[in-house]
């Protein structure tokens, strides 16, 4: 934005969207972005606890005027129901990664040693090569990449981020995700790392 | 009630109170056009493109405060009508497009007339829909007609496929929209309101910046009387012209880069500007670090994404421009109880001094001839026939900006233009579905050769359907405003910029069985005007103009607006200009 207005530093921001789960909302999202030239990081999209309603991640670097325009324009949109900038605010954010690894056998204790400690799992296993999920914030899936790297990594595939607030949920937010179906028991698989 | 898809769409189209459609039929919607054979109530008229089916809607909607309504088939249709959708978002005019698609079978098969409708409208529409299912209809046409309808207006578009408007359904029909994720905000802060009026108040170089959100909101009543009470000038942008008397003591006329000087300079020196129903478009601001620099700033809108998304602004004001004016004035009222104190009304004394003086110093002016007609003199005496009261539509080129400065504008929806997108072409189509609004007045289309014959195919409309449009063609023999730039940016390296004279206009009128008309000499032009006026069918008034004639002022693109350019360029301002690397 070139109106001299003192903008602020560009920062990376997560902001969370509630959408109807319709036909064409997620084209709508992406083409806002491509339209007024803003970047996605990253973005990933799922099902609430109302199937009706779903839930958009999106991270998007830019200074504070280009954000509170992405906020504007988000809300803007007739199929978004809620945007929040969860940046500022207390929350978690996970992001997930399949790492395919070259296993040979001098490296096969060694790259099992470095995913326990990064509490990932192998979910594939050949003689010459491994496959290993981890979850965590950025920070985190950037070191086990890194400590993977000299055991030479044939593939990865990266979600985007997904974040929630920390704490209770307030009562008008709780009323916008009120089930239509009983609660289904969280997959322990999914939750996450509790640290 | 059960019905087919396709008389359900007419029949919702009836309850929501629409009596008039634009169209053009095609394979995809026949099955509407074979209910329309005989269904009662409801006027189609017959485009000769789609495009103008669209821009008709918009000229409907915008002089009668309804919804616009066209209807075109599939593929070629829609893509044609794309213009149009996208024109009506640029100037939040509420229209409701419908197309034809190939049957949802064959949706995605790359089947005969078939586009990706609504993949292409999604970003030239306030919103649009795909309907899939015939019982969908009724509650997709009430949310469409009302997101067309509040908020910002703008235009939504509704897809349907061939074998929805065939097979039968049963008719719902919502008594009320509700729409969890569309709430637009009415009402204004009071706490923001109280603040702008403190600030309004005590002032001492107030201005006010009116835009076409006062018209859509038709918010004129309460903007005359705010205005009037605070005595602070005001000016006006493209889009809101007539939103107050143009006459008037107060108003500076419009604004920005074909703007009056009277007006930029009030606004560059203003220490409170309050921008009502406008968005701050670069065309108004030019160079945005340099536009008002002085002014705290505020800002009233509808929508919330036009809020410093140019200019940063110090007290913003969601809500809708009437409600907000009502309850703004209330504040004004109380605010004024306690006189200002004596250095503010000294500066307001001053500040009317100071534009008295750039009005009487610095009007719109052009140098008589007696020989070859000026443009602006054929619009003058227009303005002075019709009291400047009649429907006025133009095109896009230096017609429009001498339109926009030279008409002067008594009431609100008198005037169609192509602000945003600026869509040659407009003014013709546009004018019809002015004229289908308003049978029996005055609908003049001040249009210029090059944008006149982008759509020129809609005289067949005009006289099949019986729109007595009267069109003035300011006739340059050529794109008069690619040529102005040329001439004043470019070193007079005029280059593609020709139209040599044809067609014969007055034929042309004549083979579409219309009057023609053509004046060359300045003493001809009120007789032709006159009789123009008095003839009952649709005119065409080709008046041959200086082809030299430039729009001033002019500010250059990216300049600020006191860089205005205020009189046919000498060499030094040629050479001033052509430093400034700019473009259009």
């Amino acid at each position: 934005m070139s109106n001299g207005n003192g903008a602020s530093e560009p920062r990376m921001h997560t902001i969370s969207v509630l959408v109807e789960n319709k036909f064409g909302v997620l084209s709508r999202v992406a083409g806002l972005f491509s339209a007024r030239g803003y970047n996605i990081e990253s973005l990933s999209v799922g099902e609430t606890l109302d199937p009706a309603v779903s839930r958009m991640t999106l991270v998007v670097t830019g200074d504070e005027f280009i954000i509170e325009q992405v906020m504007k324009q988000l809300h803007k949109l007739i199929d978004v129901i809620k945007v929040s900038d969860l940046t500022d605010d207390r929350h978690v954010e996970r992001e997930l990664v399949l790492i395919r690894v070259n296993a040979e056998p001098q490296h096969r204790a060694e790259i099992l040693r470095t995913g326990d400690i990064f509490r990932a799992r192998v979910v594939d296993v050949t003689p010459i090569s491994f496959i290993l999920e981890a979850t965590g914030d950025q920070e985190k899936i950037d070191a086990f990449i890194e400590l993977l790297r000299p055991m030479g990594i044939q593939e990865i595939v990266r979600t985007g981020k997904v974040a929630i607030a920390r704490g209770p949920k307030t009562k008008a937010a709780r009323k916008l995700e009120q089930p239509k179906r009983p609660r289904q028991v969280d997959d322990p698989r999914v939750v996450g790392f509790a640290d | 009630m059960r019905m087919s898809g396709a008389r359900m769409v007419l029949e919702c189209l009836k309850r929501e109170g629409v009596d008039t459609i634009f169209g053009l039929p095609g394979g995809a919607v026949l099955p509407i056009y074979d209910v329309l054979y005989d269904f009662e109530g409801l006027r189609h008229i017959l485009v000769r493109q789609e495009a103008a089916a669209g821009h008709a809607a918009e000229g409907y909607s915008r002089t009668t405060g309804k919804i616009g309504v066209c209807l075109v088939t599939s593929g070629p249709a829609a893509t044609n009508l794309v213009t149009a959708l996208q024109d009506a978002m640029m100037d939040s005019i509420p229209i409701v497009a419908f197309t034809g698609q190939v049957p949802t079978h064959l949706i995605g098969n790359d089947a005969f007339q078939e586009a990706d409708n609504v993949g292409i409208t999604r970003p030239c529409t306030k919103h649009n829909f795909l309907v899939k299912d015939g019982k969908d209809i009724g509650p997709i046409i009430r949310e469409a007609f009302h997101i067309a309808s509040t908020g910002r207006p703008g235009p939504v578009h509704i897809d349907l496929p061939k074998d929805v408007l065939v097979k039968d359904a049963e008719l719902i029909w919502p008594e009320r929209v509700h729409m969890r994720s569309y709430n637009p905000t009415y009402e204004g802060h009071p706490g923001q309101i109280k603040r702008a009026a403190k600030s309004i108040v005590h002032a001492q170089r107030p201005v006010f910046y009116v835009g076409g959100g006062v018209i859509s909101a038709d918010a004129h009543a309460e903007l005359r009387e705010l205005t009037e009470l605070t005595q602070v000038p005001l000016t006006q942008t493209l889009m809101g012209l007539g939103a107050f008397p143009m006459a008037h003591p107060l108003s500076l006329d419009m604004l920005g880069m074909h703007g009056a000087y009277y007006a930029n300079m009030a606004v560059h020196h203003s220490d409170c500007l309050v921008a009502i129903g406008a968005r701050f478009d670069d065309r108004v601001t030019g160079k945005v670090d340099m536009f008002a620099p002085h002014a705290e700033i505020i800002h009233i809108d509808v929508d919330p994404s036009s809020i410093s998304k140019n200019i940063k602004v110090d007290v913003p004001i969601v809500g809708d421009c009437r409600r907000v004016l009502a309850k703004l004035l209330e504040a004004v009222r109380e605010e004024l109880k306690k006189e200002p104190p004596a250095e503010v009304r000294e500066g307001r004394r001053k500040w009317a001094q100071q534009i008295a003086e750039w009005k009487r110093d610095f009007p719109f002016r052009y140098d008589w001839n007696d020989d070859v007609i000026k443009p602006q003199y054929v619009i003058q005496e227009l303005s002075n026939l019709t009291h400047g009261d009649a429907f006025i539509v133009t095109g896009v080129g230096q017609h429009q900006m001498w339109a926009a400065q030279y008409y002067k504008f008594t009431h609100p929806r008198r005037w169609c233009t192509s602000g945003g997108l600026g869509t040659m072409g407009y003014g013709l189509p546009t004018a019809m579905g002015v004229q289908a609004a308003h049978p029996g007045k005055l609908v003049v289309n001040i249009d210029g050769d090059g944008s006149f014959q982008m759509n020129s195919q809609e005289m067949a409309t005009c006289f099949a359907e019986n729109l007595p449009v009267k069109t003035i063609i300011i006739n340059n023999s050529g794109h008069g405003m690619v040529r102005q730039w040329q001439r004043i940016i470019y070193k007079e390296r005029y280059c593609a910029i020709d139209l040599p004279g044809i067609p014969d206009w007055v034929k042309l009128a004549e083979a579409y069985g219309c009057v023609g008309l053509r004046v060359t000499k300045p003493s001809e032009v009120v007789p032709a005007l006159e009789k123009m006026l008095a003839t009952p069918a649709p005119v065409i008034l080709d008046v041959c103009v200086d082809k030299d004639e430039c729009v001033f002022p002019m500010v250059p693109a990216g300049g600020a607006n006191t860089d205005m350019i205020l009189a046919p360029p000498s060499r030094e301002v040629k050479e001033k200009a052509a430093k400034s690397q700019t473009g259009f």
